[in-house]
């Protein structure tokens, strides 16, 4: 999977291209990078002003939406 | 290093919205730096665009159908010889590739080279037979029946279910809901392109491509794997991207391998969500967007050529990934004089 800095995402394996906001593209880069979904939440929280039980709730239905596209594995 | 002088004869020049790969195959060659080429357009139609196209063919001579058969076709290649000179003949339609191989004998005699399947290489991947081909090689493939009447759609097998795939022998492929769309689309496809037509389960997934060549002693010479991103409703790629997918390589070097495919060829797979790979069809010669590969780094209508001259061609082992094609049309000026040139006099 290729991630290029304005957040176009290409899966070289289907061809397939997504588009990212910033925060997606910042949240899937945390992924990219190994860190936990705790530790990706601290880090947005010191960032932006967000209750950590919204932030869960987008937060899971990104995740899932990646591992539908096969973007992410399943855990 | 210099360049061999060469004439090459090349069908295939309807670069419309359902292309032949001609037009690409000559731009491929062209841009070689292996070659100094003069191009025999060779055309069916008068509006074949390829005909009109600045920079492609040096010459164009139209052919007779490939059903007026084998006499018609060798009468018109020798006449062309004589005037041309013919070094290597690159037939790039699937309804004249039959004609073309068995006058192989008659065009060697007269010093025209082709490099082509074989007739068993031909005749055992057509999609009538495709059911025995995974049989026999091992790959797995959509059920399929050849029906040649009414009697037959009555007749499909109780393993059918709908949606199925209704194809032509050669070209055109339509989805059926119903019994009543099977015969529709069957009167259809069999009064343009014959019989049989071929009735095929219907595999839900994404469709993917490879383009490859086979040196006929079991190497794969060079294979690109594509997807379509953009169809168009005659279901040819408007658009398409290279993919890093090792699995339909590994299927194209184990088909190449186990046929000992000669020439070109384009594999047609549904990848299923559950990651399988169905072989829906085998094209016998290298698809209309052959460019593709090109475009990736594997050129290979040159390494045809080479194959063709006898040369020992090196493999591709690598091809850009995530390199884009999108097609475009464009209005040619046409000067009426040589749309009467090749209308009346069957040249240009």
């Amino acid at each position: 999977m290729a991630i290029s800095d304005t957040g176009f995402v290409l899966d070289a394996t289907t061809g397939e291209s997504y588009s990212l906001n910033p925060m997606g593209l910042e949240i899937l880069n945390y992924l990219k990078n190994g860190l936990t979904d705790d530790q990706i939440r601290e880090k947005i929280r010191e960032k932006y002003d967000v209750e950590a039980s919204t932030f869960d709730l987008v937060y899971f239905d990104f995740i899932r939406a990646l591992q539908q596209f096969d973007l992410l594995e399943k855990s | 290093m210099k360049k061999m002088v060469l004439t090459l004869a090349v069908s295939g020049l309807n670069n419309t919205d359902n292309p032949g790969p001609g037009i690409p195959f000559i731009r491929a060659v062209k841009e070689s730096d292996k070659f100094d080429l003069r191009i025999i357009g060779l055309a069916y139609e008068n509006l074949e665009p390829g005909i009109y196209m600045p920079e492609m063919a040096d010459k164009v001579y139209k052919m007779p159908y490939p059903s007026e058969g084998k006499k018609a076709f060798l009468e018109r290649i020798e006449y062309i010889h004589q005037r041309e000179s013919i070094d290597i003949l690159v037939p790039n339609f699937d309804a004249e590739l039959h004609t073309v191989m068995i006058s192989e004998k008659e065009l060697t005699a007269l010093g025209i080279r082709t490099f082509l399947p074989t007739l068993q290489q031909f005749e055992e991947r057509h999609k009538s037979e495709l059911q025995k081909f995974g049989e026999k090689y091992d790959v797995k493939v959509p059920q399929s029946v050849a029906i040649t009447g009414m009697n037959d759609i009555n007749k499909l097998p109780a393993s059918f279910e709908y949606p199925v795939m209704v194809k032509g022998k050669f070209y055109d492929a339509y989805i059926a809901y119903n019994k009543e769309q099977v015969i529709s689309h069957f009167n259809k496809i069999s009064a343009h392109w014959g019989l049989p037509v071929i009735v095929q389960e219907f595999i839900k997934g994404t469709e993917v491509n490879v383009i490859a060549l086979g040196d006929g002693e079991g190497n794969t010479i060079g294979a690109v794997p594509m997807r379509k991103q953009y169809i168009t409703d005659k279901g040819k790629a408007w658009g398409g991207i290279t993919i890093a997918d090792t699995r339909m390589i590994d299927l194209t070097r184990k088909i190449i391998s186990a046929t000992r495919w000669r020439g070109g060829m384009e594999l047609e797979l549904i990848k299923t969500i559950n990651n399988e790979y169905y072989l829906i069809e085998i094209n016998p010669r290298l698809p209309a967007w052959l460019y593709l590969a090109v475009g990736a780094g594997q050129n290979l209508p040159e390494a045809m050529l080479l194959m063709a001259l006898g040369q020992k061609v090196e493999p591709y082992t690598t091809y850009d990934v995530a390199k884009m094609f999108v097609r475009y049309s464009y209005d040619m000026m046409v000067d009426l004089d040589n749309f009467q040139k090749i209308s009346l006099n069957g040249e240009l």
